[in-house]
């Protein structure tokens, strides 16, 4: 496969030597510390098809497989950090060159990280909806409302912030996008509690909260454009963290067992292993209960195969339609899943873990299923999409798509009871 | 090659099958095959083997046949079935498959599979029984060894295109159970009968058999062998019969004016065809993934056979009735084919195996 040419005309052969002698002089195997990680950075090897100038190396995205090839050659992780840096991908495709030689750098050096700052109560489905406000202040931009379902906003240095900026304007024109600045006085974080009593998940309440105009991203109003491009990005990682098998290396090697024989289903939301469940019990036999496992077992099967399908077809040119029903039918096997398992324990299932474990994990997992079809757009907009733009059907009539944002009828804000 | 990648000689095929068909094919040909004696008619049927080559795909090289994989049969299969070609080509394939799989010898078998290649003969299979069974299990009709060869006494159902065939496969138990026989139309002691069907794009026959001479194909393995591989090759002609029912949706959808606006715009018609999608994709994969896992000969086989055969049957059925209901009143004419599709993807369920009876198959085999 060596004589792959791309279309710059560098071969992966040379590729492989450059990185072969980049690793024999700077890989010394083991922990790699903070030195290692920034030597990676400058030398381009952690984003490849970044531009030269912008810590990469120009190269075709076709050359990634050698390069990780070759850095699995002598034990060291690859970072492919132009593929999961969400940030600093939306700030090398909109940000200014000051911009890019400011922000970037402090996120691949781990110095910066960065939040989401997109949903709001009011504008779930209907992010354009949104009514967080951002008002011109001389070189800076004051911005108040509330953002929500924000993972690691406690961590973040900078938010990548979606807030309205024209009222007089339809929903999408009005928008205007900004790396804020989170260490701030009107920056407040909450975490939210979970039903799943965790909280991975924070509000973000937003007061008068101060950033510089020198730190928005793309031209005033256009923060939809930029918003697409982000989304892009976070498609990429959402895609390809979903097909990938686990290869943590801190596994015993009777975990790693236990892992390759769980199910799509169990990997997801951590249920039980349904067929081992069916036979202790007492249901292998049971008539309705095989057919219930015999149908989860297929809706897996049938999406590890759409998931190879869809690679298949992107190797053949182009990209596959087969990659938008991912999460669809990846929501129907996790509530299926919840569904077939609480009917094999019955009454069991109203009991928690310390009375029963294996009820408090199906119990846990009906909850994490509606990660998957409410989180990241809902199963409703999903079949939209495939709908619009796989199908072709014609969207449906939106009454507030021509009007001026200040006159469309708005969610109001949405409360918990207290 | 890896699962789902296709060469340019397939996808040649498929442009090739997909034209012929198209023509060979038409919604006004199947209604008016449908109206004649049979789904037969010679002439096409010697085209398709003279000038396509169909009939010769899975026949071996050294008897005129082109040697080709299951994912090649597959592609045919589901482009046949997009258009509900009457023409017995799944029935002969199957035959084909199970004659190719054969232990008998060559010149036995030879001058059979030849004739098959050249569209000389039409040849069907005959598994199931007065009770509608398709496992090995099921089986009662007796094969007994006499002077050398076999004789088989029983009665068969459900056969497709049986009425018509010059070559029928039987399933019969012998000493060692159940096995695969051959037995040539104009035998001594077969009587053959039509019935009348809900799907007339495919014919049904009743055999009766006494004492009817026939050559031994194969034995226990070679029956469950076979069976994988008729649900595999079932399950793609119902992808390709879901997938001209989803598009005929679609566009209906996108023409139809309602309340001031085409329906599809409606998230209720909508949502209808998106899930549709997400099962009609689901479909193709699970049946060319059992194709390439044939060509493998992977023991995947075993659990993807009958998955494939219930999703894909549940899959038509399900897409047959959106696009039923997605034109409202027009679908519950006669003139519109909307109907055919529903009543060729109510009979492709249960022939070959229900999907429950599939369904407990695969849960026996993930280790219920």
């Amino acid at each position: 496969m060596d004589a792959v040419t791309t279309t710059d005309g560098t071969t992966e052969a040379q590729v492989r030597a450059e990185v072969r002698a980049w690793l024999a002089e700077h890989w010394q195997g083991g922990s790699a510390g903070p030195q290692w990680r920034v030597a990676l950075i400058e030398s381009g090897w952690a984003a490849p098809t970044w531009p030269v100038e912008w810590f990469g190396r120009g190269l075709h995205r076709s050359l990634r497989r050698v390069i990780a090839e070759e850095f699995a050659a002598v034990g060291a992780r690859v970072p492919a950090l132009d593929v999961t840096q969400l940030y600093a991908n939306t700030i090398l495709a909109h940000g200014t060159d000051e911009q890019k030689r400011r922000f970037i750098r402090p996120l691949l050096v781990g110095e910066a990280r960065g939040c989401l700052l997109y949903s709001e109560p009011g504008a779930g489905s209907d992010l354009a909806a949104l009514q967080t406000r951002a008002e011109r202040d001389g070189d800076a931009w004051r911005v108040t409302g509330q953002k929500v379902w924000t993972s690691g906003a406690l961590e973040a240095t900078h938010g990548l912030l979606i807030a309205r900026t024209d009222w007089d304007v339809p929903k999408h024109r009005g928008l205007t996008f900004f790396w804020l600045p989170m260490q701030q006085p009107g920056v407040e974080v909450r975490p939210i509690h979970q039903v799943t009593g965790g909280s991975e998940f924070n509000e973000v309440f937003l007061t008068d909260a101060v950033v510089p105009d020198d730190h928005r991203l793309g031209e005033v109003n256009d923060g939809w454009r930029v918003l697409q491009t982000a989304l892009g990005f976070e498609r990429v990682i959402m895609g390809s963290g979903a097909a990938k098998p686990d290869k943590r290396r801190d596994r015993t090697p009777e975990e790693q067992a236990r892992a390759a024989r769980q199910s799509p289903w169990t990997r997801k939301v951590g249920g039980a292993d349904y067929v081992e469940l069916a036979k202790t019990s007492g249901k292998a036999d049971d008539p309705v209960a095989r057919q219930e496992i015999a149908r989860l077992f297929t809706l897996e099967k049938v999406n590890e195969w759409n998931t190879l399908r869809a690679r298949a077809e992107a190797r053949g040119g182009g990209s596959s339609p087969l990659s938008s029903i991912g999460k669809l039918a990846m929501s129907r096997i996790v509530h299926t899943g919840v569904r077939v398992t609480t009917n094999l324990i019955g009454t069991e299932s109203v009991l928690d873990a310390d009375s029963s474990p294996v009820a408090g994990e199906i119990n846990r997992s009906a909850f994490a299923a509606f990660v998957t079809s409410i989180g990241g757009g809902t199963d409703q907009i999903q079949r939209n999409i495939i709908g619009e733009r796989v199908l072709g059907l014609p969207r449906e009539p939106e009454v507030d798509r021509d009007v001026p944002f200040r006159d469309v009828r708005k969610a109001g804000p949405a409360r918990r009871p207290v | 090659m890896a699962p789902f990648e296709l060469d340019d000689d397939q996808r040649a095929l498929r442009a090739t099958v997909r034209d012929f068909a198209g023509e060979a094919f038409s919604e006004a040909e199947v209604r008016r095959l449908m109206a004649g004696p049979s789904g037969l008619e010679r002439p096409v049927w010697e085209r398709m083997a003279t000038e396509l080559g169909l009939q010769g795909l899975m026949v071996p090289e050294q008897h005129g046949g082109a040697g080709a994989g299951f994912v090649e049969l597959a592609i045919v299969i589901e482009e046949l079935g997009r258009r509900l070609a009457p023409a017995p080509f799944l029935s002969t394939a199957l035959a084909t498959l199970a004659i190719t799989g054969a232990d008998a010898p060559d010149d036995a078998i030879g001058e059979h599979l030849a004739a098959i290649a050249e569209g000389r003969r039409v040849a069907a299979v005959a598994v199931a029984e007065d009770d509608g069974r398709w496992d090995a299990d099921g089986v009662r009709c007796a094969a007994s060894t006499v002077d050398g060869g076999s004789r088989i006494d029983g009665a068969k159902s459900y056969v497709a295109d049986g009425l018509i065939a010059d070559l029928l496969v039987v399933a019969a138990r012998g000493e060692d159970g159940p096995g695969l026989y051959l037995v040539e139309a104009d035998a001594p002691g077969l009587t053959r009968s039509a019935l009348e069907v809900f799907d007339p794009t495919r014919r049904l026959a009743r055999l009766e058999l006494q004492a009817v001479p026939a050559l031994r194909l194969s034995g226990p393995e070679g029956v469950d062998r076979f069976l994988d591989r008729a649900r595999v090759a079932v399950a793609a002609e119902q992808v390709g019969g879901a997938d001209l029912a989803l598009s005929m949706a679609v566009e209906y959808a996108k023409e139809r004016v309602q309340f001031g606006r085409p329906i599809g715009s409606f998230q209720a018609i909508k949502h209808m065809c998106a899930d549709a999608y997400v099962d009609v994709e689901s479909a193709r994969s699970a049946a060319y993934y059992g194709a390439w896992a044939i060509d493998e000969g992977s023991p995947e086989l075993t659990t993807v056979a009958p998955l494939a055969k219930a999703f894909c049957s549940e899959t038509f059925v399900e897409v047959a009735m959106t696009n039923m209901q997605v034109h409202g009143g027009i679908s519950f004419t006669y003139e519109h084919p909307a109907h055919l599709y529903f009543r060729r993807a109510r009979s492709g369920a249960q022939l070959w195996g229900s999907p429950q009876s599939q369904r407990d198959l695969l849960a026996t085999r993930i280790g219920l």
